[in-house]
């Protein structure tokens, strides 16, 4: 790899040990992908906490705290440096747990401790606490071009497709290394030829709410894998949220960190746009049988229809997801047998406590948390054997790490099984 | 003893052997497999309940989360690494991931390793060198 004479400076250690082990891993992980060089970025999203399980016990076992976990998890360094400021702008992912409720989520007071470690660690170092898989619904929202180095699978796909700005799926020490140098290599979805489209998708079915584009990622990312397809046949312009939850379910059943829309989304206002004037590599069709087959695989681990627990905000819910839900809520009540847990970045909860929402949600019996998610955190309420998503991430991801039963369906459907206690869904 | 030789590009470096362990099905990191013991957990995964460790680990490619690299870092960590890795789809999340899983990885093969090697074959991967070799299980 060529490297630039600030780069060598770095790998050199003109700029001390952190940022050389930063560097070294940069070019041990640009050499493995075979890349020429590194660009600089200026926006990295990952997560260096050490609140999700494993992480934990190593933090608790390991003498030199944050600065070793930084070291080992996110440098891949053989020895323990001090950590130093952040060169460029950097937020945090999501948490192992929301400490506002972590005695119902089974987290213990030593876990929240390292919760608040890792928030002094944070701020000293420079890394801005959104706290969120979402982060592009709090105010991180690049440029169209703009080089990034993101973690998170669903805001990657966002970044890339829905906002037009640049960006691989990082993982956690590549992000950390991009933190301390402002690099990241330059490869993939960082070059143009990489962006344009290879599979046509025609959309022979309406694909309208939520639910429908879930479904609509979760095939798609299992027919396309990490290819780049791009939809023909929109009746519907799709908001926020449900460009999220597509986004979010087809970088889960498949490995999807870019897509396009003929005529909405940036990069894809004609289809000879989408795909650079080239013939698509394949023509799928997507109608009412691949939907319904996308609806059996997600369900396929559900058949008690006692539900214990509803979660909502895979990925984080926005305020008009909370609205929504609060509308089905009002004036009832989440039934004895079953749990209700939303979740939501902490700065769009400061909104529904504002707007009474938080307060709407509590009465009904339910909870609105921040920071985490059930898969992440691996935090479910006590006893769960049955749950209920309206988010086919989440019902792919659920079954596998937590050993549960998982219904998919609409976030009507999923407070009704809330209110009932009785999945009554698909 | 009837061996096959692969030729391919080296990921990261070193050499190691170990018995072949192969899926047609794309592996997820985070979510798809239990770090602690390098146990498939993926629920419609061709090898779900299968382990990797101290195996050549043969396969497309990564999908899914971007905590690929950190869940195979984990494994490695907890001793439950796979002794190499060798796949045909690139990606950031391979590449990461097997750069910090620190056992030897190659890509990029004269002939598809999906189609030259089973399960349960012997394979020895010299990484720096680019070289594969499998001896046939049937041949032990």
């Amino acid at each position: 790899m060529r490297l630039t004479a600030d780069e060598q400076a770095m790998l050199d250690g003109a700029e001390g040990p952190a940022r050389q082990r930063a560097m070294d891993l940069l070019v041990r992980y640009g050499e493995a992908l075979g890349a020429e060089r590194l660009v600089d970025t200026n926006n990295v999203c990952a997560t260096v906490g050490a609140t999700m399980p494993f992480l934990r016990d190593y933090c608790a076992a390991h003498s030199g705290g944050l600065d070793a976990v930084f070291s080992e998890f996110s440098l891949d360094s053989p020895d323990v440096v001090e950590i130093p400021k952040v060169k460029v702008y950097s937020c945090h992912l999501q948490q192992g747990l929301d400490p506002a409720h972590a005695d119902r989520q089974g987290i213990g007071p030593e876990v929240v401790k390292v919760y608040r470690a890792g928030e002094a660690f944070s701020g000293r170092i420079g890394v801005q606490l959104m706290n969120t898989c979402t982060p592009y619904q709090i105010g991180n929202i690049p440029a169209k071009g703009e080089h990034c180095a993101w973690m998170e699978s669903s805001a990657v796909v966002y970044c890339n497709s829905v906002l037009g700005a640049r960006t691989n799926a990082e993982g956690r020490e590549s992000a950390g290394a991009a933190m301390l140098t402002g690099k990241i290599p330059y490869w993939g979805y960082h070059l143009d030829e990489n962006r344009l489209g290879t599979h046509l998708v025609d959309l022979q079915i309406d694909v309208k709410d939520t639910v429908d584009w879930g479904l609509l990622g979760y095939w798609i990312g299992e027919a396309v894998q990490e290819q780049v397809p791009v939809l023909r046949g929109v009746t519907h312009v799709p908001n926020l949220a449900r460009l999220k939850h597509f986004g979010a379910a087809a970088s889960s059943s498949g490995g999807v960190e870019m897509y396009h829309i003929v005529g909405v989304t940036p990069e894809a206002a004609t289809l000879e746009e989408a795909f650079g004037g080239k013939r698509p590599k394949a023509v799928l069709k997507y109608g009412a049988a691949e939907r319904r087959l996308a609806l059996e695989r997600l369900n396929s681990t559900a058949s008690d229809r006692n539900v214990d627990y509803v979660m909502l905000g895979c990925p984080h819910y926005s305020i008009d997801q909370i609205w929504e839900a609060c509308q089905l809520l009002e004036g009832q009540r989440v039934h004895e047998n079953c749990n209700l847990w939303i979740f939501t970045p902490s700065a769009i909860k400061r909104i529904a406590d504002q707007n009474g929402y938080t307060k709407l949600i509590t009465d009904a019996g339910g909870f609105l948390m921040t920071d985490t998610c059930s898969a992440v955190g691996r935090v479910l309420p006590k006893g769960t054997k049955v749950a209920a998503v309206d988010s086919a991430k989440q019902a792919h991801y659920l079954p596998a790490i937590m050993g549960i039963q998982t219904w998919f369906g609409t976030t009507a459907e999923c407070i009704q099984a809330a209110i009932t206690g009785r999945w009554s869904g698909g | 003893m009837r061996n096959i030789v692969l030729r391919g590009r080296k990921v990261v470096g070193g050499a190691s052997e170990g018995e072949a362990l192969v899926t047609r099905d794309r592996i997820s990191g985070w979510g798809g497999i239990d770090p602690r013991t390098g146990t498939i957990i993926e629920t419609r995964h061709e090898l779900r309940g299968k382990s990797f460790k101290g195996k050549v680990l043969v396969f497309p490619g990564a999908k899914g989360s971007s905590g690929w690299s950190s869940q195979f870092h984990i494994a490695r960590l907890a001793g439950a690494a796979p002794a190499a890795m060798l796949f045909n789809e690139m990606t950031t999340k391979i590449a990461l991931g097997a750069v910090v899983t620190h056992a030897p990885a190659m890509t990029d093969f004269d002939r598809d390793p999906l189609e030259a090697i089973e399960t349960g074959d012997w394979v020895r991967v010299d990484a720096d060198r680019g070289i594969v070799e499998v001896t046939k299980k049937e041949e032990e």
